[in-house]
């Protein structure tokens, strides 16, 4: 019980931060109908650059928790949004309206561009982060006692929190509704007078955005990266928004924590050597079974 | 940028766009140029690189300011664009060009200029090439986005590494079975897969490639996981070896045809046989497209439900296509198997399914010669300047990423279909419909 307790809160964790990644995808898709194959790679760049900030900090002095946590956050989101609008105008624009298998390889191409890009400027090894959340609670002493470590909580915390600002900001703004309208029709959204260009552009600021929390709670988390990290958690975070239902948000949330528990759980009483197959056979059996995913809604073909 | 090119050259806006540019490259080069991290005594520290970031900088605000002045020049020059009749030049020169291709290739080892290097660089280039041919049936022919094709390579590699260290048998009796195993394996994988239209069987079929790979890693007893499997056969020239010295009781290759001894022998013998299977491979696709299969390979392609209205079975037709692509797939996998002599799951990484699809959809859905047009750009050039060998990952991509944005549908794409019924069927990805530059397509 305590061992399956333990589980439960680590894989509440992973989820949450899969939950993060894959909203960019889910959006992405729901808006222009690709997959962003470079998402993936977005998060890790988020990623480097919240290690790169915490050491900038480190130098810098300021060493108070919280504020340097906040600070870390600010530079990993705005930095790496630059990074998700650059890919967009760059890789993504000039590929509108043509056929979607160019848009994807192009988005391929992004991916391992960014890949080695960062392998060039920031080195091939591992690079490591010394604990700078440690601690925790401990819930139930026993043979094997409970924890739920502070760095969980504070990415379980940051991730509702963040989730609750995101829904609003896409239910009750301007650009939300933009955002849902381009969504169903672009034509018509840009005659009633909605930029659709800069409401893409936008979408992918965002996703970005959530990405680099991710790529900065995964810093915190395991306190090693890699500039490799971006592929799996890519294809997972896919998987998530496509458990959940590709184009739903709340969809993409719920599809991350389960994908999280899953592999959690695997690794926990099963084999750990296999846990991404238990991802990615998730995935296939969803889309044999229930393409739609669990929130989405039927595409219907026209002829 | 559109409005300022169309306001003509106005000095102020111009330099207001690159202006931006360069505070997008700023802020881009900062954190990830500017700032490297280095392992230090206690962990990481950092180090600053603002020469980097005043370079990067610098050069994006030239390279903009250069690129808005340009397309006004582009925009002046109304006249046509020349890129335009590529497609329908080359549709008549395609014979002649592809003939003295494969005559080329045929007399490459003959060449003064031809050693070790030329030929290693010569076997790798057919290598692609045929496993964009095979490819060809699955994503140009059928329009099935493959990207775990390099499952069945691998599939193909471990069968014959498998088969002849542990039965013995040699490589020609080989070849065949490692073909039927992995045209088993896409049988088997694509069967409840095929339905999945687009983008969701691409991430599918990524899936399947990661599994076996992870399987390869994982399964220890049977593949030696990530050690890989070393020391498997070379192939013999009918039953004659390219060693040295000949066993007491036969011959060797050089010394049944009385030549002296050198290792280029084997490599010559590898890179016909690739020749051939590639060859072959291709002789297949072009035979195959004729028939009614090819033809509703294509069909599908173009739109599905007309197809089911026809009474084409669309999962028979598919299947085929997946299944005859991983035989090829598996051709080419025993043949690096025997030519490398080592195997490992290193080989076979999402990234060479990325390389072979790159292959495929950049040198034009279904074109045969594109295949070989894109092998050569891609893996050709990057690997003829070896010194940069770092750059090459770096530059292979920003290569897909720049001729997908010159030509959306690959480097010869001459083969639209010249009837449509609906001029853009896409229509998700549809706003600002303007026509792709330089679309051959009449």
């Amino acid at each position: 019980m305590e061992y399956f307790l333990q589980q439960l809160i680590n894989g509440l964790t992973l989820g949450a931060i899969y939950g993060l990644i894959a909203i960019g995808y889910t959006m992405v898709y729901g808006i222009i109908g690709m997959i962003n194959f470079a998402h993936g790679e977005i998060y890790m760049i988020g990623a480097f650059i919240a290690l790169i900030a915490f050491l900038v900090l480190g130098i810098l002095g300021i060493t108070w928790l919280p504020l340097a946590l906040l600070l870390v956050l600010l530079a990993a989101m705005v930095f790496t949004a630059f990074y998700g609008w650059t890919l967009e105008r760059i890789a993504y624009r000039p590929l509108r309206g043509s056929p979607r298998l160019a848009a994807l390889i192009s988005a391929i191409g992004m991916s391992i561009f960014l890949q080695n890009y960062v392998q060039l400027l920031q080195g091939a090894r591992v690079k490591p982060l010394q604990p700078v959340i440690p601690g925790g609670v401990v819930l139930m002493e026993g043979a094997i006692s409970v924890r739920f470590n502070y760095i969980q909580m504070m990415i379980i915390a940051t991730t509702v929190v963040l989730m609750a600002i995101f829904s609003l900001i896409i239910a009750k703004t301007a650009m939300g509704r933009a955002q849902r309208a381009c969504q169903q029709d672009q034509t018509m959204s840009a005659l009633v007078g909605i930029n659709v260009d800069r409401t893409i552009s936008m979408t992918f600021v965002i996703g970005a955005t959530l990405a680099a929390v991710a790529g900065m709670m995964v810093t915190l988390y395991y306190g090693v990266i890699d500039f490799f990290i971006g592929f799996l958690a890519g294809i997972k975070a896919f998987t998530a928004a496509v458990v959940g239902g590709i184009g739903s948000l709340p969809g993409a949330m719920l599809g991350g924590l389960l994908i999280g528990l899953i592999e959690v759980f695997w690794s926990a009483y099963f084999t750990i050597e296999y846990k991404d197959v238990a991802a990615f056979s998730i995935l296939i059996l969803v889309l044999m079974f229930r393409p739609t995913g669990l929130l989405g809604k039927p595409e219907i073909e026209k002829v | 940028m559109a409005e300022t090119a169309a306001k003509g050259l106005d000095p102020v806006a111009i330099l207001k766009e690159a202006g931006l540019a360069a505070f997008v490259a700023l802020m881009l080069a900062v954190p990830l140029a500017g700032l490297e991290t280095v392992s230090a005594p206690g962990g990481l520290t950092i180090n600053t690189r603002w020469d980097w970031v005043a370079i990067a900088v610098g050069s994006v605000f030239v390279g903009r300011l250069l690129l808005i002045l340009w397309r006004e020049q582009g925009r002046r020059r109304s006249g046509p664009r020349l890129d335009l009749d590529i497609g329908e030049n080359l549709r008549t020169a395609m014979p002649v060009l592809a003939a003295a291709g494969i005559a080329f290739a045929v007399v490459l080892p003959f060449l003064p200029f031809a050693d070790r290097r030329v030929l290693d660089i010569g076997i790798l280039v057919m290598t692609y090439i045929m496993l964009g041919w095979g490819l060809n049936i699955v994503v140009g022919l059928a329009g099935l986005l493959d990207l775990g094709y390099v499952a069945f390579y691998a599939v193909g590699a471990y069968s014959y590494a498998l088969l002849a260290i542990h039965f013995d048998l040699s490589f020609w009796v080989c070849l065949p079975l490692a073909g039927a195993l992995a045209a088993l394996f896409g049988y088997l994988l694509g069967f409840p897969v095929l339905r999945l239209r687009g983008d969701y069987l691409a991430i599918v079929t990524l899936g399947f490639g990661e599994i076996i790979r992870i399987i390869l890693i994982n399964w220890y007893d049977l593949t030696r996981g990530p050690d890989g499997i070393s020391g498997i056969p070379r192939p013999t020239f009918f039953g004659l070896d390219f060693a040295r010295s000949p066993p007491p009781d036969g011959h060797t290759f050089h010394t049944f045809f009385g030549l002296d001894f050198s290792p280029l022998h084997r490599i010559i013998f590898l890179y016909y046989l690739i020749l051939v299977l590639a060859l072959i491979t291709n002789a297949f696709t072009l035979r195959i497209r004729r028939l009614p299969v090819g033809r509703a390979w294509e069909a599908l392609r173009e739109d599905e439900i007309a197809c089911r209205s026809l009474g084409i079975n669309p999962r028979n037709t598919k299947l085929t296509a997946f299944t005859l692509g991983a035989m090829f797939a598996g051709f080419a996998g025993s043949f690096f198997a025997t030519r490398q002599g080592f195997i490992s799951p290193e080989s076979f990484t999402f990234i060479e399914s990325a390389i072979i699809v790159a292959i495929v959809v950049l040198g034009g859905m279904g074109s045969q010669i594109g295949v070989v047009v894109a092998t050569l750009v891609l893996i050709a050039g990057p690997e003829l300047i070896r010194e940069l060998q770092e750059f090459r990952m770096l530059a292979f991509g920003g290569l897909m990423v720049m001729i997908m944005i010159w030509r959306p549908r690959g480097l010869l794409a001459f083969r639209d279909p010249t009837v449509r019924l609906h001029p853009a069927p896409r229509r998700r990805l549809g706003f600002g419909r303007r026509k792709p530059a330089g679309s051959g397509a009449p």
